[in-house]
């Protein structure tokens, strides 16, 4: 395994008080593999990366839980121990590639700068590297980009220098923030497509975070998704998509518009918002928004249990005592769970008409008074 | 399947809302709360917002009631010349045998003064100034801010000495100059601003709706300029302080026998080795003033814009 | 590049010529006559009608103004009313001083507001922080006057260790030369000379560069604050650097572009600070000079001094403006609108 991450817990103290931001996040990564975390902005997959990157800004600190990392222990590193490796076997890029390189230095001296951080190699050894990399993302004429000053590219192409840049010392796990969120969709192609060809070249493992579920179709093995700080749903990207269980990630498929969806009826949308981290509800955290809401889902939080070749943290599925339920009873909680959903469709769709038929009448009235 | 299959929450449909807040009306109305909720929560602040209150009070108590000093300011006592700080004087006698200390007391009235008056002028003109040439564009515009540049290229507290230079000592010409040197600070805060809502939604309703320019320029576009424009003028009286007091120093300020704190400090300059608390207590005088304006100025820009709180 | 340094001289000569304007309506429309002043309140008419046409302030003001500039533009600044000689060479046997003093203040003041916003930022809400921040707090407050006479108190009056006025022992002053005396007495060898000028150059150099240093510091903070937090500081960490190396080569090279502008700002409140330090510290520069020569309305001197600080302070805003080219690769190819 490349990289452990068990009972992560990261937190941020404010001023109101403390912000559990991943609260007992576990997963696996291997060598190869592209795992995605999937959530919505505030769902601590992007705190979850930078933890592991120990690259976390103040005063935001791991409080809990272990990270292996290729054998080593991350949460124990030293800063130096931790800078050797940082680039060096795990590289990160970053959703906002216009943003992302330093404007006052040539793409070439950024590309130099991390090669020398970490191998003793001559300036113009390293900028041969520089224009192989630059080559190998696919970059045009590298030996003239090189020169080049980040605001003289597209954000496409930054994207690239970065991809380049983290390949620099040919990194056993590369962790991708959104790299897609900020370009245009058929960009966004480009680079995932570099990305998996990137995988099978070099078999270096890609964590991808995003909110694109999308992206994660296209490219990811396996998925995670994170909700409010914890995982609620882990399983293949084939299984999740084609057989999601907890109700969340059912509602985040169903809110994705699809052709062949009847018109007639209103997109589906999780009801409610992400709640504030310092006043979470007690028990499920999704307790809330959720359709298929219990009694126990308000008093206890329920655990991430395996479920056939799923882990899902849901009361549907698992009995009290933390074990799952029986196939049967999974089963049937499924089909409950898909049933809510669609009720719950079919009422906003009824109280969209109703709120528009309202409006109508409204303006009407206030055409006839003027 | 779609390609950007971006989660559609109703978190989203949250933060929509919460922008539809940031309205410019609303602004409005709340910005001498924020005013007031950034100099109360700051104890710097508070503080000195506290002691300007004090200095404002002196000023006017020592004016209608001059009785109250505990010496006349300006009676000279040659007998009582250069003596040290003592019970009698708290910061000695002048070279003329006046009390410092009342002497100093009395000095906050032309400080406050001549800060406030400067403040005003600048303030006036400049915003006109910057309004007309951010709102009309164009030919006005490079006219007035190339003058505004010309302006800058003089040292302000140069300019100043020149314009007393020409128009002789007095309080009000130090106004006047005082005021005029810092007219294109404001003419270029007003005018940026203007540029950059100018383009809003907001402005172009008011503009279809058939407002007037100047309508437009007042009821829309300035008091979203408001807050820059405050922190600017409360940081301009302490920069109208301290030219006020280096125009005393050099001699060119107020005219004898009137009490001004950085007068007081030139004529006491040839006594330094001897008397040094002829300069020591009018400089504290002008330094605490001077560090009240900023501190306020420093608070009332957090209390607006709670992005620069303790950056 | 070349044509952004060549538009950005041309943009200069306007600015120049608006100066000349504005320096020129202060001290002949603007000011009274100032014949009565300079031959005294009992001069007769006459002397005083031919002691303004000899210096041909009874043409019209238009013919006044073309004959100032047209002089002006050839190096003549007119005579002194009273001293009868030319206001240029008088300039120019002070400028130096002034200069002298300028520069190392500025050099001082850049040097420690950038070291102390830069520690301040990294230090962020720690003592240090804390302690710049009100040092810069102190610095713009005191009025320049005021903190040189404190130091003076100090140094001279009761610790008796660095001088209190002028800029070298009479006895040591090198002659001839530049006038600059730190390199007229190393390019003498006379270190005794050197030694004794630049004790002479502390205080003063400490009092003019205070107000420049704190807002130079509050500058560099604010501004590598903002780049700490950016984007590209948190790639640099992610290539596995030394926070020191982040914080020099990736935050400091980028917070330096706000600060660049702001030194060159500052030295137009220096030049007019320069005034206040000279009359303080007696220094014989034309700060001092102005000084004197405003109290008794000798209009040519102060039409000189203007002219020749307003056209340092445009120059060296022209110099900012192309080191900031020179460190921004956006402006120098050409992605950022120009001027």
């Amino acid at each position: 395994m490349l990289l452990e991450v068990k009972s992560l817990c990261t937190e941020f103290p404010v001023k109101r008080g403390v912000v559990r931001a991943v609260d007992d996040v576990s997963f696996e990564v291997s060598e190869g593999e592209i795992l995605a975390i999937v959530g919505e902005s505030g769902s601590g997959k992007s705190v979850t990366s930078l933890s592991i990157m120990g690259l976390l800004a103040e005063p935001g600190h791991v409080a809990g839980g272990e990270m292996t990392f290729d054998g080593k222990d991350l949460v124990h590193l030293s800063e130096k121990e931790y800078r050797e490796m940082r680039g060096n076997d795990m590289a990160m890029i970053f959703q906002e590639p216009m943003t992302s390189l330093n404007p006052v230095y040539r793409i070439g001296d950024q590309i130099v700068e991390a090669i020398r951080t970490h191998e003793k190699v001559s300036k113009k050894e390293a900028l041969t590297r520089a224009i192989d990399l630059l080559r190998k993302v696919g970059i045009p004429s590298p030996e003239a980009r090189v020169r080049d000053y980040p605001h003289q590219m597209s954000g496409g192409m930054r994207q690239r220098v970065m991809i380049a840049m983290a390949l620099a010392c040919n990194p056993k796990l590369l962790i991708a923030d959104e790299p897609t969120t900020a370009l245009d969709v058929t960009i966004q192609a480009q680079i995932l497509d570099l990305l998996r060809r990137l995988r099978e070249d070099t078999d270096m493992a890609v964590l991808l975070i995003t909110h694109d579920l999308g992206v994660v179709s296209e490219i990811a093995d396996r998925v995670v998704v994170m909700y409010c700080g914890q995982v609620v749903e882990e399983a293949e990207v084939r299984l999740l998509f084609d057989n999601p269980m907890h109700p969340y990630t059912l509602g985040l498929l169903k809110s994705i518009p699809r052709l062949e969806d009847d018109d007639s009826k209103r997109l589906y949308m999780i009801k409610g918002m992400v709640p504030n981290p310092l006043e979470m509800p007690p028990g499920c955290h999704f307790s809330d928004r959720c359709d298929s809401c219990m009694q126990v889902c308000r008093e206890r939080m329920p655990e991430l249990v395996q479920v056939g070749d799923h882990k899902v943290r849901c009361f549907l599925y698992e009995e009290q005592d933390g074990h799952a339920k029986d196939a049967a009873e999974v089963k049937a909680n499924e089909e409950k769970a898909r049933e809510a959903i669609e009720a719950a469709r079919e009422v906003s769709t009824a109280e969209a008409l109703i709120e528009g038929d309202v409006a109508r009448e409204a303006e009407e009235g206030g055409a006839d008074e003027r | 399947m779609s390609k950007k299959t971006v989660l559609a929450t109703q978190g989203a449909a949250g933060e929509v809302t919460n922008s539809q807040a940031q309205q410019p009306v609303e602004k409005r109305e709340s910005i001498w709360k924020d005013v007031l909720d950034g100099i109360v929560s700051n104890k710097a602040a508070l503080v000195s917002a506290i002691f300007i209150l004090l200095l404002a009070l002196i000023a006017i108590v020592t004016k209608l009631v001059p009785g109250i000093l505990p010496y006349d300011p300006y009676e000279q006592n040659l007998a009582e010349s250069v003596q040290g700080p003592s019970a009698a004087h708290w910061f000695g006698t002048d070279i003329q045998g006046r009390d410092i200390f009342s002497r100093v007391l009395v000095g906050t009235q032309i400080t406050l003064v001549v800060g406030l008056a400067a403040v005003a002028i600048s303030l006036t003109v400049g915003v006109l100034l910057g309004a007309i040439a951010g709102y009309k564009g164009g030919k006005w515009d490079t006219v007035i801010m190339r003058i505004m540049d010309m302006m800058l290229a003089i040292p302000s507290i140069l300019l100043a000495i020149a314009i007393m230079a020409a128009l002789g000592q007095g309080i009000e010409k130090a106004v006047v100059a005082i005021g005029l040197v810092a007219i294109p600070e404001y003419a270029r805060i007003v005018r940026s601003e203007i540029l950059a809502i100018k383009e809003n939604d907001y402005v172009a309703a008011a503009r279809v709706i058939g407002d007037s320019n100047f309508a437009i320029v007042f009821r829309h576009v300035l008091p979203n300029a408001l807050p820059s424009i405050i922190v600017r003028a409360t940081l301009g009286i302490s920069s109208a302080i301290l030219d006020c007091a280096a125009l005393g120093f050099l001699g060119l300020g107020v005219q004898p026998p009137d009490a001004e704190w950085g007068d007081m400090l030139g004529r006491g300059r040839n006594e330094l080795f001897r008397a040094p608390w002829l300069m020591i207590f009018p400089g504290l005088a002008i330094t605490l003033t001077v560090l009240a304006f900023n501190l306020l100025g420093d608070g009332i820009r957090d209390g607006l814009d709670p992005k620069s709180r303790k950056r | 590049m070349l044509k952004y340094i060549l538009k950005r001289i041309l943009m200069v000569i306007p600015v120049l010529l608006g100066v000349t304007i504005i320096i020129f309506f202060i001290t002949r429309v603007l000011a009274s006559d100032p014949a009565p002043v300079v031959l005294g309140e009992h001069a007769t008419a006459e002397a005083m009608a031919a002691w303004r046409a000899d210096y041909g302030l009874d043409d019209p003001i238009w013919m006044q103004y073309v004959n100032f500039l047209v002089s002006a533009i050839q190096g003549d600044l007119g005579t002194s009313y009273y001293t009868h000689t030319p206001v240029a060479s008088e300039l120019a046997a002070r400028f130096p001083a002034t200069a002298e003093l300028a520069l190392c203040a500025i050099i001082v003041a850049s040097i420690c507001g950038i070291a102390l916003g830069v520690l301040a930022a990294v230090k962020k809400n720690k003592l240090a922080d804390n302690a710049s921040m009100v040092l810069a707090l102190i610095g713009v407050s005191m009025p320049v006057f005021w903190s040189g006479i404190l130091l003076i108190l100090l140094f001279s009056a009761t610790l008796h260790i660095l001088p209190s006025s002028g800029r070298v022992t009479p006895l040591l002053q090198p002659t001839g030369g530049t006038g600059f005396f730190i390199f007229d007495t190393i390019a003498k060898g006379d270190f005794e000379a050197l030694g004794d000028v630049l004790v002479h150059l502390v205080l003063p150099t400490v009092t003019l560069s205070l107000y420049s240093m704190a807002i130079i510091t509050r500058m560099t903070r604010s501004s590598m604050l903002e780049t700490l937090n950016a984007d590209y500081i948190r790639t640099a960490r992610a290539k596995g650097l030394a926070k020191r190396s982040v914080n020099v080569k990736h935050a400091l090279r980028n917070a330096m572009l706000p600060v660049s502008t702001v030194i060159g700002l500052q030295l137009g409140s220096l030049l007019g600070g320069a005034l206040l330090t000279e009359t303080v510290f007696a220094w014989p520069g034309i700060g001092k000079f102005a000084v004197d020569c405003v109290l008794k309305s000798d209009f040519p001197v102060v039409q000189g001094v203007v002219l020749l600080v307003a056209v340092i302070f445009v120059f060296m805003n022209l110099l900012v403006d192309i080191i900031y080219a020179w460190l921004d690769p956006r402006i120098k190819y050409g992605a950022k609108e120009e001027g």
